[in-house]
């Protein structure tokens, strides 16, 4: 064990450790040689410590009933009972439910669409036509999410542009954005509209890296364009495929409020309202700050154990992982 | 090049009008917006259906829009938090990619753990938000650019291009007399120019875009972002602030063409420069994607 550790000391600090330090004097021989570097690192350090480590800390209130007079140590403890009180309250299921659902028809639809698009976009000759619609397929993306709202609000309104071509084939008005059977498929297909081409770059990248001998060899043995895409081109952007897969399973449980806090409104929160926006509804609006810490970090911790399992299941069926 | 089938070539020719049909989806949104906003608004509320240009032609509604004092203070915030917000955005992160680069220190293992951690877990909004309070930021510009100064997967992102700087151009430079701040200026951030490209653009969008802080910590609308006017003017629909001294009537016609120009002012500056830039967001894209 000893020589072990040793010998990885010494492939780190070649030049250093040649002599047998202790703990100690590796670490004040190492303070005092990059003391600049350290210096250097210090906001870096001061920033994750006060704003990332900071709210870990303030997490505590989850367990406690804070009141900003008494501060997160000063106000008392009261064990579990606000995960409690959002676990057997009325809008625990529906938020799961409305959470999981909006993720998973993203992942049936949203996800194939992206590759899809890159194995199309793949299979264009022409260059300058390809880059073309590339670059238009890209730009939704950085259109800002209030933008992309409004617009919704205004076609999809009782008036509006989609009810206006509706009315042509005589299908009554529809109020889209208050009825909630609409939400999640709206919810979902402006975010296909949005992300696809952004989503396709990174399968197009993959496949880009595939050994372009390989398509010279089976072009060579007769395959079709159609066989190369199944026995060529998709076995190669698998990994990065799984990898996508994995990232996207660890997000099962998020839906970023952004989006759904411009769209939702009290007659579709049936469908539409999911953890986060409850969070910010109950904990900024509300203020029930004890209550709706307890709700984010149930939603945290589940977060991560979903992504380090996705990832542990993904190494051991495949030699795909994140880390 | 080898003969195409005849499959094939239906083939290519199905792919070629879905990719224009595709075109057409994504950028047609926007060219009904741009027509609507220059159409006369009293024929433009008698129309139905889709606008293949605009009905009449006049700037009223942009008159509007610009003489509202909401979007014209909107517009100046959104600059001053783009280009504060970036530059503490891109000094933070390049110091902490430059750290994060040295091969020979002694904690860097552990800061890397603790950085990276820090994406798969985190306290959530309300921690962040009772922090932000007691720093006495709530209601303050720096409520907007401090707590997001880094973003940790641009972080990571950019030490991967600082590793690839070669290290016997640092080595010289030591000898030089280099200290590690001229390193890092003089050296390896002039070395990383792709890619300090990319993260000024993909910080700079954000900041543009980004309205959901404002909406928590500003309470002030004197320091409201566009983001947030916008949200105002299109999703609460309230253009009646706007029109003002429009007679009763036209007020409902006008308010809606307002809402159209509204979208056009606060999103031409991205669409303008967006061709210039695309291939720099496409190339920050990869180099994270390289990393994985």
């Amino acid at each position: 064990m000893w020589q072990v550790t040793d010998k990885k000391l010494m492939k780190k600090r070649p030049l250093r450790s040649r002599t047998d330090l202790t703990t100690g004097q590796t670490i004040r021989k190492d303070l005092r040689r990059n003391w600049i570097i350290y210096l250097m690192a210090l906001p870096v350090i001061a920033y994750y410590l006060i704003f990332h480590y900071g709210p870990m800390y303030g997490l505590l209130i989850a367990f406690k009933d804070y009141s900003p007079a008494q501060g997160i140590w000063g106000s008392p403890w009261v064990g579990f009972k606000h995960f409690d009180s959002f676990f057997n309250g009325i809008y625990f299921w529906r938020l799961i439910r409305n959470t999981v659902l909006i993720n998973f028809y993203d992942l049936l639809f949203g996800f194939p669409a992206a590759i899809l698009l890159a194995l199309l976009l793949n299979e264009i000759r022409k260059m300058a036509f390809k880059r073309f619609v590339q670059t238009i397929s890209y730009l939704p993306h950085f259109i800002s999410i209030v933008v992309v709202a409004g617009m919704m609000f205004d076609f999809l309104s009782r008036d509006g542009l989609i009810n206006q071509l509706l009315g042509f084939i005589a299908v009554d008005p529809i109020d889209f954005l208050k009825e909630a059977g609409w939400f999640r498929f709206i919810f979902v297909s402006s975010g296909i509209w949005q992300g696809i081409g952004w989503g396709s770059i990174i399968y197009l990248a993959s496949i880009a890296n595939i050994d372009p001998t390989l398509y010279e060899a089976a072009k060579i043995d007769g395959a079709s364009r159609w066989r190369q895409t199944f026995h060529i081109t998709i076995p190669g952007i698998m990994p990065t495929i799984v990898i996508m897969l994995i990232l996207n399973m660890g997000h099962m449980l998020s839906v970023g409020s952004e989006k759904v806090l411009l769209l939702y409104n009290p007659l579709t929160y049936e469908t539409a309202d999911v953890i986060s926006t409850y969070v910010y509804r109950k904990g900024i609006l509300e203020a029930s700050y004890s209550f709706t810490a307890a709700v984010g970090l149930f939603n945290s911790v589940i977060s991560l154990i979903l992504i380090v399992s996705a990832n542990a299941i993904s190494k051991r069926v495949s030699e795909n992982k994140l880390w | 090049m080898i003969a195409q089938t005849n499959g094939e070539k239906v083939f290519g020719v199905i792919n070629t009008l879905l990719m224009l049909l595709l075109c057409f989806v994504t950028l047609y949104p926007f060219l009904y917006v741009l027509f609507a906003s220059l159409s006369d608004a009293a024929s433009f509320i008698q129309h139905r259906g889709i606008l293949l240009r605009p009905l009449g032609f006049n700037f009223e509604a942009y008159k509007a829009v610009f003489k509202n004092p909401m979007i014209t203070s909107g517009y100046r915030n959104t600059l001053f938090y783009v280009a504060a917000g970036t530059a503490i955005n891109l000094f933070m992160t390049a110091l902490g990619a430059y750290v994060l680069s040295r091969r020979n220190l002694y904690f860097k293992n552990l800061m890397m753990f603790a950085i990276v951690l820090t994406m798969v877990f985190s306290g959530g909004l309300i921690p962040t938000y009772i922090l932000v309070g007691k720093l006495g930021m709530m209601n303050t510009p720096w409520a907007l650019l401090i707590p997001g100064a880094i973003s940790t997967f641009n972080l990571i992102i950019m030490r991967t291009a600082f590793q690839g700087v070669p290290v016997s151009l640092e080595e010289s430079a030591k000898i030089d007399g280099a200290g590690e701040m001229t390193i890092l200026f003089r050296i390896v951030i002039p070395l990383s120019m792709p890619v300090i490209a990319v993260m000024i653009l993909w910080y700079a969008v954000g900041h543009w875009n980004s309205y959901f802080p404002a909406l928590v910590y500003l309470r002030d609308r004197t320091m409201y972002p566009l983001q947030l006017v916008l949200r105002e003017i299109l999703i609460a629909n309230s253009t009646d602030s706007m029109s003002t001294g429009v007679a009763a009537d036209d007020k409902y016609a006008i308010g809606e063409t307002i809402k159209y120009a509204t979208i056009i002012v606060s999103t031409l500056p991205i669409i303008c420069l967006y061709p210039f830039l695309q291939k720099y967001f496409v190339k920050g894209v990869l180099i994270g994607a390289i990393k994985e």
